[in-house]
This record gives C-alpha cells, structure tokens and sequence, in this order.
C-alpha cells in the first residue's frame, strides 16, 4: 500500500514544487521570503480543513457544513472580542475550538444516532449557521479596527521566519497523521471506511466513532474560525462562502477516495497545497478573474480522473496466474 | 462427547425467540457448546443458522430467551461484548477490509497498542505472522488483502479468530471458498482448537464434513431446534430426514421432454482471467446443469455469455447457428437468451418496486403502445405470471422489498421468463429460499422446458442439479473438469470432481 500511496503522494509534492516554481519564472516576487510566507500562511488554513474532510470523506461521509461552521464561529469569537478586548488572546482559539466541536457535534448525532444521510444534515447545518451569523450580528459586519490588537498581531507572530498560521496547520496536520496511523481509533475509521459492516462485526464502535469523527472536524472547522477571522480581519455573512467544496476538492486531489476506505493525511494535505498555491497563483500569472473559476474546476476534475484510474477494482482472479491465455491450444 | 454432560458448557442458548416483521426467524431456540467439542450446526437454508450466530456474536437482540456464558446469564449488546466474553466467529459474508493489510485486518477492533496508547506495529506484525504459521499462509503480514486470493482471504479470517483468543469460535460455512487441499488445512486447525480447550460452532451443510469433524450435532429446521446427539450414533440418512422434516429422496419436478436440436452452441470460451476453454452445448429443451465451488468460475462464463463481463473473452457463441455477437446484456435478451443472477436483492429484484413493475420491466417495450406503457397489459402479464409462480402477496402493486426471499426470488424468475425467451440462465435459483418457494421454482421450470424452454442452471446444491438437469458439466478453478449424463450421475464423484479429489476427466468432444 505504502509504494502505491507514497507515489501518488510524491507525485503531488512535486507537482506542487512545479507550481511554485512555475509562478516563480513568471512572477519572481511569488517565490521571494516574504512571498512563501504568504503563501504558507494563506494555505494554512485549507490545509487544517482539508484535513478535517478528509477524515469524513474517509468514513463515506462529507461534511457541507465546515465553511458555514468556519464563518458561523469566526462571528461569534469576533463579538466576543469586541465585547471583551482585554482577554488574553489564547481565549479565542479556545472558544472557537469548543463553539466548532458543538456545531460538529450536532451534526454526529443527526448522522449518527438518526441515521440521515450525512449531505442532507449538512447542507441542512451549513443553511442553519449561515443563518445564525445573520441572527446574532443582525447582519453587521466586524472590520479590521473592531478587533482587539492581540487578535490580529498573535498569529502572525513569526517563528523561525514563518507565520504562526503555518505551525498551527504543520501541528494539526501532524497531529491528524499520528491520529490516522498510529491510534485504534484512526485505523478503525479506515475500517468503518472500506467495510462499514466488517467493522462492526469486528466490534468497532461505529456510531460513536462517526459521532466524533463529525465533531473533531466541526471543532478544526471552528480552529479555522479563529485563522480566518485574524488572517482577514473580518467576520461578516459570507465569509468563506463556498469553501466547503474546496476542502473536498483538495482531499480529491490528495488521492482520498470519495467513496470511503482510501486516502492518507499526507496526500489530503498536499492536495490543500496545491488546489490553494493554484488559487493563489492564477491571478498572480495573470489568469482572468473569469477564467479563474472555470480553470481550477477542470483542474479538479482531471485529478479526479486520475485518481480513479489509478484505482481501478481489483481483479479477481481465478485461473492461476501461470497459465497464460489460450495456453494449451 | 458425553463426558461434556456434566460440565457447564462455555455457551448456553435456552428458548431463544427472534422475529424479524413477523416472521419468526427463530424459535424456541436451544444449543450448547462445551469445551473441547467441534458441534457441528446443521440444517437447510433459512432454517435459522445464520440468525443464530448473529444471536450468540452481539449482531442480533434476542427478542426473548437467555444466553449463558460458562453458567452465567449474559447480554450480547454489541459484537465488542461478545468478543470480550470470548465469542468471536467467522462469518459467511466477507468481514474484512480489502484496502487494509493483513496485519490491520487480524487486528481491526482488537489492536495491540503500547503503553502510551499509541498502536504497537511491531507486536502486532510479529503476531501477526504467528498466526498466519498456524494457517499455513506463508505471506508478509504487510500485503494488502485485496493481493490475496479468497480461499487466503479466508485463511486471514480464521487467523483473525486465533488471534483474538477466544473461547468459542463459530464457523459459518467456512468450506465454500475453499479448495480440497485448504480444507484439509482447515481441519487440522480445528483439530488443534479443539485440544487447546475451545469450544468450535461449524456451521456447514456438507455433510462428509460434519462427520469428519464434529463430535455433536444440532439440527435446526424453519428456527427451531430439532435434535442433537453425538455424531458417532447418528447416519446421514437421520440427519438429512430431521433436518428436511420428511422423509428424503426428494421428488423433483423433473417432466419426461423429448430433448432437440443444439440451440446454444459455446465454444473454447477463454477470458484469461476467470475460465479457459469453456466449450459446450445446450440443446432444445434441455436443462444443463453446471456445479463447482464457490468460485470455480460458472458464474462468471455466464456473465460473459450475457455480455456483462469486464473483462474481453476469446471464443465463439452461437445461438440456433448464428454466431452472436452481443455488445451489451440488451443484444442476448433480444436474441432470446435471459439470465437471472444469484444476488437477487443487488442484481435482481428492483425492491421498492411493485411485483407488476419487476415482471413487466424487460416486457414494457413489448407491451406499450408507442411510448405509452400498457398498464392493463402489464398487469396481465404480472398476473399470469404470478400465478404460474405461486408468488404470495396481497397484490401484484405491492413492493418487492415487501415479500419473503422466495417470492422475490419467484419475481425475478417471473420477469424473465415472461419475455418469453428461448434460454435462460438461472444462477443459484433457490439459495436461501425456503423448502416451499424451491419446489414452486422447481415446478415453474419445469413447465417451462415442457414449453420449449432450454435452461442453463448454475447450482451448488447437488440434489438440486441431480434432480433437475438432463446433463452437469462439473467446473473447477475456471476450467471444466467433468461431465455427467442423467444416467450416470453420481454424487460422490460429481463432488470429487469438484473439490479437485480427482482429476479432470480427459477432455471430451463435446458436441
């Protein structure tokens, strides 16, 4: 598996290398220090939501409500902070982490305990918090001197010459890795993914894995909250509107298999990488506005047909392998 | 063994009850397993076999009775309490996970992990190839299950169940994948399971092998308990009559028909992957018969005669003469060749629709005025053939899904055979039906033929094949090993021939 898998992934890193490079010839300020860091910073944040759909996506499921959870707990840590601007700022990740985990956990126990399928409760939640924005801001936007000083100058405070937005998305993506490899919980989800009935009869705990699989995710939804609020300095309705199906596009990309059971961390986080850099890049090599759209779709559905040709159904064998076709004739 | 009498058994089941819609899939259901004893679970399909197991493995809730592990009453909420009492088993169905490696799958849900919680690899791949030893699969842990072939796949399964530790282990017809020399395999592992103390539940209809492995019997027909005893004072012949409920030789259906001219004519159908040199020839009004094990490749030949294989044959098929040269499943259906697939419920029967939408569906072209469905027409057809099915329902509106697996299964024969074909392939006609829906299937055939019908009938229960077709055609491993007429059919050597006990009979002219 590991041969396969890390060729794809391989694959894509240097796919993504080309990119970066590719701009760079074009535009050499893209690849300057303080380009990269821009860079890292702005991909930061798919990175820890792709992550997150991606362990959804692993489970057949999808979650449409993240970006919605994203705006949703990025309204309500930013009217927090106005309200109370002299908490110390480790307050807001920490509230939008638990505001995030309960949005998710609403959405686990309507898949899990009610068993509606999981595109109709999220596009249900995702209608739901874009509404709530609406209802607790009553439809006023918080700008740029609103917030807090803390709120913006702390994650982008500089370690080792990069932004605390690319720690934060190098630890979640880290700390997802050790999760899906090397815990029961992860290689159980792998289980649920590729043969959700074996894995009960293997005595998995499969409503209760699902429950919580949702809420991790509302809960990194909601991390992503906080980086959006503070990378943009805003909080309004649309914040983030339509990045739910970015962060699916980047598992696709990153060799996650739609239908459940296949994928890693490492290639949903590559996938952020690359589907973010080409977002970022068009418009610097001078893509039309309008063709940006259309361009990064046909991008997409390209890696989604060489994913699947790349995994194509086993062959199930029945004469053994030595007998060549038509031997004996 | 008697001996056991007086011990407390490992598992005790008394006055199980379990109802699916009102149907009673279980009643009054008792057995005891002790340790140190193979018990073999015997009895036709639907007589609740399987129910049982998912019963006594945490999958089924009891709706009332009581299950006892080593004398004290428990509840088997999940498959994780069973297991943590000791009760694991190997299922029918696949329970494994493709994608994973075999470390993962002898692991999933009971993972050996380090002190600080994370997963210990290392132990588990060192375990791992322990158990893959015991069951004589010499592969790397690391290799994906889906390399594996299923009879390996199989092996992973009964490695699983070793390593979970566990007291009890059922069997839920572990030969049907399996080849002779794998069987054999099998049975030193339970022999050895055996003198380890365990408790062993096999499950299996076979019955050369209960008495070759099995100390006790229990007999269960339509859900309930029957009869047990030790296997050393019981003959085939008792347990067939308890577990059928009457006395044996089964009367089929069979009509004296006068067979005719070839119709379909196979010849050297090869596709390199599945079956090599697949040659033979269906006459009219024949009823050829074709067996092997779960695997031995008669359902893929029929797939690819039907144009529903992926894979490209080498090869000539003809029908009446004409070579036929169909692209897709449509082409054979209108040439007159039908199939009926053994997974009703995926390939067959369409179930949240009505029972008249399942029959007339291939007919509707025929039927319809323009592109204007006939209702009334359609439900005519469905009515006559509904009739000549004996299909039990409230009406011919109600839903598939609704019905008993025999009726669907009587359904989708209904559909076919209403196109009025020429052929049909029927796969695995009767699994999983009960006593009654077989012989109605059996009957319809039969009329059928009667009516100039030719049939291709893909079977793995012998008395059904021995008492239905003019002729078998016996596969193994892809290729065809054997052939037998009515006259010399013998069951011994048609399962010898199968199973690979004997060698291919030298290759015949076939005509």
């Amino acid at each position: 598996m590991l041969n396969v898998l890390k060729s794809r992934e391989a694959l894509l890193a240097a796919s993504w290398l080309a990119l970066i490079a590719l701009a760079g010839s074009i535009t050499p300020n893209f690849v300057s220090i303080q380009g990269l860091r821009d860079l890292m910073t702005d991909l930061s944040i798919l990175v820890v939501l792709a992550v997150a759909q991606m362990i959804v996506i692993l489970i057949r499921g999808i979650d449409l409500s993240v970006a919605a959870n994203l705006a949703f707990t990025g309204m309500v840590v930013a009217l927090l902070s106005v309200a109370n601007p002299g908490l110390p700022t480790v307050v807001w990740p920490l509230v939008c982490i638990v505001v995030g985990a309960m949005v998710g956990m609403l959405n686990g126990a309507l898949i899990a305990e009610l068993q509606i399928p999981p595109i109709v409760v999220t596009l249900g939640t995702m209608s739901i918090w874009r509404g709530m924005i609406f209802v607790i801001s009553g439809g006023s936007w918080v700008v740029q001197h609103q917030f807090p000083e803390g709120y913006l100058a702390v994650p982008r405070t500089q370690i080792l010459g990069l932004t605390l937005f690319f720690w934060i998305g190098l630890t979640v993506a880290a700390g997802m890795w050790l999760v899906m490899t090397q815990t029961r919980f992860g290689r159980e989800l792998y289980g649920m993914g590729g043969n959700p009935r074996a894995a009960q009869y293997a005595g998995v705990r499969v409503k209760h894995h699902e429950f919580w699989v949702y809420t991790i995710t509302g809960a990194l939804a909601g991390l992503s909250g906080w980086l959006w609020t503070s990378r943009y300095a805003m909080a309004n309705t649309d914040v983030a509107a339509g990045f739910e199906l970015q962060t699916v596009a980047a598992c696709v990309i990153g060799g996650v298999a739609i239908a459940g059971g296949a994928g890693t961390v490492i290639g949903a986080v590559f996938g952020a990488l690359f589907l973010g850099t080409l977002y970022n890049i068009l418009p610097v090599i001078g893509v039309s506005q309008f063709w940006q759209q259309a361009l990064s779709g046909a991008i997409i559905l390209l890696a989604v047909y060489f994913n699947m040709i790349s995994r194509k159904p086993p062959v199930r064998r029945i004469l053994p392998l030595a007998s060549p076709q038509g031997a004996g004739e | 063994m008697a001996v056991h009498e007086n011990t407390t058994p490992l598992v005790e089941l008394e006055g199980i009850n379990k109802i699916f819609g009102g149907i009673h899939a279980l009643r009054d259901a008792h057995c005891r397993i002790h340790a140190g004893e193979v018990v073999a679970l015997v009895g036709e399909n639907g007589a609740g076999k399987s129910t049982l197991v998912k019963t006594m493995t945490g999958l089924y809730q009891p709706n009332s009775g009581t299950i006892r592990v080593k004398g004290q009453a428990v509840r088997l909420a999940t498959a994780k309490a069973a297991s943590e009492y000791g009760i694991t088993a190997i299922h029918q169905e696949t329970t494994l996970f493709e994608e994973l490696s075999i470390v993962e799958n002898i692991f999933m849900g009971h993972p050996r992990t380090k002190p600080s919680g994370l997963l210990d690899w290392a132990a588990m791949r060192s375990e791992a190839r322990e158990h893959l030893e015991r069951v004589n699969l010499d592969v790397e842990p690391t290799t994906l299950l889906k390399q594996l072939s299923l009879g390996q796949q199989h092996m992973v399964a009964i490695a699983r169940a070793l390593a979970e530790a566990a007291d009890v282990v059922i069997m839920d017809e572990p030969t049907a994948s399996l080849s002779s020399n794998e069987i054999e395999k099998l049975y030193v592992i339970i022999e050895k399971l055996r003198d380890l103390g365990k408790g062993i539940l096999f499950i299996s209809h076979k019955f050369d092998e209960v008495f070759r492995i099995a100390d006790r019997y229990v007999v269960f027909r339509d859900g309930a308990f029957v009869g047990d005893g030790n296997i050393a004072e019981v003959t085939e012949h008792d347990l067939v009559k308890m577990m059928v409920g009457r006395e044996v030789g089964t009367v089929f259906p069979k009509r004296a028909v006068e067979i005719g001219a070839p119709l379909l004519e196979v010849a050297s159908l090869s596709n390199g992957i599945e079956f090599k040199d697949v040659s033979f020839t269906l006459h009219k009004r024949e009823i050829l018969g074709f067996y092997g094990l779960v695997g031995a490749g008669r359902s893929e030949v029929m797939r690819a005669i039907m144009a529903l294989s992926p894979y490209p044959f080498t090869g000539q098929i003809r029908l009446d003469g004409v070579p036929a040269n169909w692209k897709i499943c449509g082409d054979a259906i209108d040439a007159g060749v039908v199939y009926v697939p053994e997974d009703r419920r995926n390939q067959g029967a369409i179930l949240p629709l009505s029972i008249r939408d399942n029959i007339a569906l291939p007919s509707m072209k025929r039927l319809a005025r323009g592109i204007w469905p006939d209702k009334s027409a359609e439900r005519r057809l469905a009515q006559e053939y509904g009739r000549v099915f004996e299909i039990r329902a409230a009406s011919i509106e109600q839903p598939v899904e609704d019905l008993s697996g025999g009726n669907q299964q009587k359904v989708v024969l209904a559909r076919w055979l209403a196109t009025n074909p020429d052929v049909v392939i029927v796969d695995e006609p009767t699994r999983g039906i009960d006593v009654g829906a077989k012989s109605a299937v059996h009957e319809a055939l039969a009329e059928m033929v009667e009516q100039d019908l030719s049939v291709l009938l893909v079977s793995s229960e012998l008395p059904e094949l021995m008492g239905m077709a003019d002729r078998i055609i016996v596969m193994r491993l892809g290729e065809m090993v054997a052939e037998f007429t009515r006259d010399d059919f013998s069951a011994e050597l048609i399962a010898a021939y199968a199973t690979g006990a004997r060698a291919p009979q030298p290759a015949r002219e076939v005509a």
